[in-house]
């Protein structure tokens, strides 16, 4: 396992470097300029090149990703073209309310989503089922923005029981931010909930139609041993890839979320740095973005041996 | 307001979520405003984005300031001008001081008078004809000019484009292309470096040491009173977010309500709504000189022909209570109101007269490569109206969507239109920054080195120069109709119609003044 571990950390180094070298090329190739934004409508040609000649922006592409890279190993992401704070100060500001509404969200997702999976595939075809599938449906099919539009008419304009909107840091007020954190992570958690329990229960399925289960059925063992101590373990392999996948989704782009109830996460400043041309902001997400979909990766690679015996590394 | 009917809080969860102040509104010392687009830029010599000026003006003053007259008023300095017309003395006035503690001397102003010089038009006009800029004592400091230039004072007072605001010397001695990263002004407000998050929140407190200038509060002139202690800028990417949090109390005012949600307001009682910037925006379209067709001046007349105010107007504001048809470039309602030339435009465009005009150019099919934004909702509507427009005249038009960075990247390039380049574009400004002949960058002349588009006009750039050297109001307005005449004639761009955004606020709001972009002195807000 550690060998696995060590090795698996090492090949994702030059999947880092081949993501580097590809955003790179591709915000260089994209047109739009950041000397534009700054310089403003009224800028002559001559102003543009001086801001570009100011930023580095006319240093030919090679030496543009040498220093960037060579930056980089010293862990400097850089400044921000437009409001010239450094980077990483500006991703970490926007990386916690991401997290915070991901986690909570798939939380709740799974605590919701897995019970309900189990129910559907232990009473498959019955009236259980057909309703968790037709939640799972709706689920899927009502845009997000819709739900959470609903969600605010309903909670908060209507009850008065949370905010419209806004985003308060757990550490400096716990109370402020679980009544701004319900709406969101409710709104996001109805797609995943929807997700996850599909997967439990076409998993679980799958699995209760094994010869294991069968065996296990036939030596008289009680349907709950059965489903918990046999079935579920096994299902949940499918399971926690979603869950993981989910996860590093919500992270990486929870935009529209983040617009409706006006989070001030990783997702807005992605959108909001791309419409800028800010490339070491947006350098800095995607490498953080693909960080984390590497590590989630190799998280449930690893969680594979703890649920399924069978599997080794 | 039956769809946001609201059900008063009840049970339970209120009570539990009023006693823990969760959707309670802010505290009355505080106004929450949601402004009309994010903070990202500080430096007010970098940009002329409007956002970085609106912060720029709570946290700087000016040295002058104009009101809402147009009329040059002392701010930070009283003014004397020379019988020559070459001397300029300013005089401080006392108790200026900086956030930091420090007092305003003749040296901050003359580096601060320096650096903006570089970057705005009117900065360098000035600059061409200065002999010297020197402290003439503790408290006052001279510009002495080479030649009169009357427009002096408008230039330095001008509240758009590149204002000119007073800073420390220290900061002011950064060059002009280079970002200053601190943010001490001797404004009404203070910046709050901890709590700004770029794009998302900017902070600002009351600076208790601001003494405020003698006479009425009148757009940038005035008493700059404050009245809360702090004032929070929040950014809220979706309006309709920012609409049911005014509702809610959570935020106290709503810079530019989009036209089409405003019915959701109107007639809620804790939230008033009108519209602030009285003299509005205008929309323009302008082409590029360089290349065919525009670079014929009977094409692009032709093409001025096919548009119609009114219909672009509709599509883009739709509600005619927001919109104005207005034939004057320097606006309507501003000192040189003047629409000779505009009938067409005016009267809903000659599509018959284009096409004859058209043919008698010799137009040769070449197509019209127009840029259009499609994610810009204040720019997305006039491409469209155009398109149409000039295909019925008889252009070939070859409309390119592009997001709104690649178009202002892309109307930098000056190759020809098959190749990168570009035949016609659309784009908005407020009216202060089209309502004077030296601050109105559309009509720089000067080839290459005008704004883009790029017209080589020498007869513009001759008026120009009259203006510039007119020594009353008199003599202005009978050169700035001269200019409305020849821009109407040699169409340097399109005027398109004057619009305005209305805003919104919470009915607690007292002092919530008109003013052509939100001001925060002077508002106070009541407890209840």
């Amino acid at each position: 396992m550690p060998v696995y571990f060590v090795r698996r950390v090492l090949a994702a180094i030059p999947v880092m470097l081949v993501v580097a070298i590809f955003v790179f090329l591709l915000l260089r190739l994209t047109p739009g300029d950041p000397a534009a934004i700054i310089a403003g409508d009224m800028a002559t040609p001559a102003q543009l090149e001086r801001i570009r000649d100011a930023l580095g922006l006319n240093d030919p592409l090679h030496i543009q990703f040498l220093t960037w890279i060579g930056r980089l190993l010293q862990g400097d992401f850089g400044t921000s073209l437009i409001s010239n704070k450094p980077v990483l100060e500006l991703v970490e500001d926007r990386m916690w309310p991401t997290i915070w509404i991901a986690l909570i969200t798939i939380t709740l997702s799974v605590i919701v989503a897995v019970p309900m999976g189990v129910l559907a595939a232990w009473r498959h075809r019955t009236w259980v089922d057909h309703i968790v599938m037709t939640f799972s449906v709706l689920g899927f099919s009502i845009p997000v923005f819709v739900i959470g539009y609903l969600l605010i008419k309903l909670f908060a304009i209507d009850l008065r029981w949370v905010p419209v909107q806004g985003y308060k840091a757990p550490s400096a007020d716990i109370g402020g931010f679980a009544i701004r954190a319900v709406l969101p992570a409710l709104t996001l958690a109805s797609i995943y909930i929807a997700l996850i329990a599909r997967m439990t229960r076409a998993s679980l399925l799958d699995v209760l139609n094994e010869d294991y289960v069968r065996t296990a059925r036939a030596k008289g063992l009680a349907e709950r041993r059965v489903l918990f101590r046999h079935a579920l373990r096994n299902a949940a392999v499918p399971v926690m890839t979603v869950i993981g996948t989910g996860f590093a989704l919500l992270i990486s782009g929870v935009v529209v979320t983040e617009s409706v109830f006006n989070i001030p996460g990783l997702g807005r400043l992605t959108v909001d740095s791309i419409f800028a041309r800010d490339y070491p902001v947006i350098q800095a997400l995607i490498l953080l973005t693909s960080g984390i979909y590497v590590a989630v990766n190799l998280l449930i690679d690893l969680s594979y041996s703890l649920l399924d015996p069978r599997i080794r590394y | 307001m039956t769809a946001f009917s609201t059900i008063r809080p009840r049970g339970l969860v209120a009570a539990a979520a009023v006693a823990l102040g969760l959707a309670a509104p802010a505290s009355a010392e505080t106004i929450t405003a949601v402004m009309h687009s994010g903070l990202r830029v500080l430096d007010p010599v970098m940009t002329t984005a409007h956002i970085t000026r609106d912060n720029a003006f709570m946290i700087f003053d000016t040295l002058t300031a104009m009101n809402s007259d147009f009329e040059v008023t002392p701010q930070m300095a009283s003014f004397e001008v020379s019988d020559d017309g070459l001397t300029y003395t300013f005089t401080l006035r006392d108790g200026l001081k900086w956030h930091d503690g420090g007092e305003v001397t003749p040296a901050d102003c003359i580096a601060s008078i320096k650096r903006w010089m570089v970057r705005d038009g009117g900065g360098q006009m000035i600059a061409d004809r200065m002999e010297s800029l020197e402290a003439t004592g503790d408290k006052s400091f001279a510009l002495k000019l080479k030649e009169p230039f009357p427009y002096t004072l408008q230039a330095m007072s001008k509240p758009s484009g590149l204002a000119l605001f007073m800073m420390p010397e220290r900061i002011a001695s950064t060059p002009a292309d280079t970002a200053i990263t601190e943010y001490i002004g001797s404004g009404p407000f203070k910046f709050v470096p901890d709590e700004f998050q770029p794009g998302v929140k900017v902070v600002y407190e009351k600076n208790e040491d601001y003494v405020p200038a003698e006479g009425p509060q009148s757009w940038f002139s005035g008493a700059k009173d404050v009245k809360v202690d702090r004032v929070e800028w929040v950014t809220m990417p979706d309006a309709q977010t920012s609409i049911n949090a005014l509702m809610n109390g959570e935020i106290d005012y709503m810079e530019a309500v989009p036209v089409d949600l405003l019915p959701l307001l109107q007639g809620v009682d804790t939230v008033k709504t009108d519209v602030l910037a009285k003299l509005g925006s205008v929309t323009i379209g302008r082409m590029n000189f360089l290349y065919p067709p525009f670079d014929n001046p009977k094409i692009r007349k032709a093409a001025l022909m096919a548009l119609s105010q009114e219909d672009v107007l509709t599509a883009l504001i739709g509600n005619p209570e927001y919109f104005q048809v207005c034939g004057a470039i320097f606006g309507c309602g501003t000192p040189l109101e003047f629409a000779d030339g505009s009938e067409t435009l005016t009267s809903g465009g000659d599509i018959e007269g284009a096409k004859a005009l058209l043919e008698e150019a010799g137009y040769d099919g070449t197509p019209v490569v127009l840029m259009q934004p499609t994610d810009v909702v204040t720019l997305a509507a006039q491409p469209v109206v155009a398109a149409q427009a000039l295909r019925a005249a008889g252009f070939v038009v070859d409309m390119q969507p592009m997001d709104w960075q690649t178009l202002v990247t892309r109307r930098a390039s000056q190759a020809k239109p098959s190749e990168g380049g570009w035949n016609l574009f659309f784009t908005n400004w407020i009216v202060p920054e089209v309502s004077n002949p030296l601050a109105n960058i559309m009509l720089n002349g000067r080839g290459d080195s005008a704004w883009f588009g790029w017209p080589n006009d020498p007869e513009i750039e001759g008026l120009l120069g009259e203006y510039a050297s007119a020594a009353d109001l008199d003599t202005q307005k009978s050169v700035a109709e001269k200019i409305q005449a020849h821009v109407m004639e040699n169409v340097n761009y399109i005027h398109l119609g004057q619009y305005n955004s209305p805003s919104a606020w919470n009915a607690a709001l007292t002092g919530v003044a008109d003013a052509p972009f939100p001001v925060f002195w002077g508002v106070g807000k009541s407890a209840d």
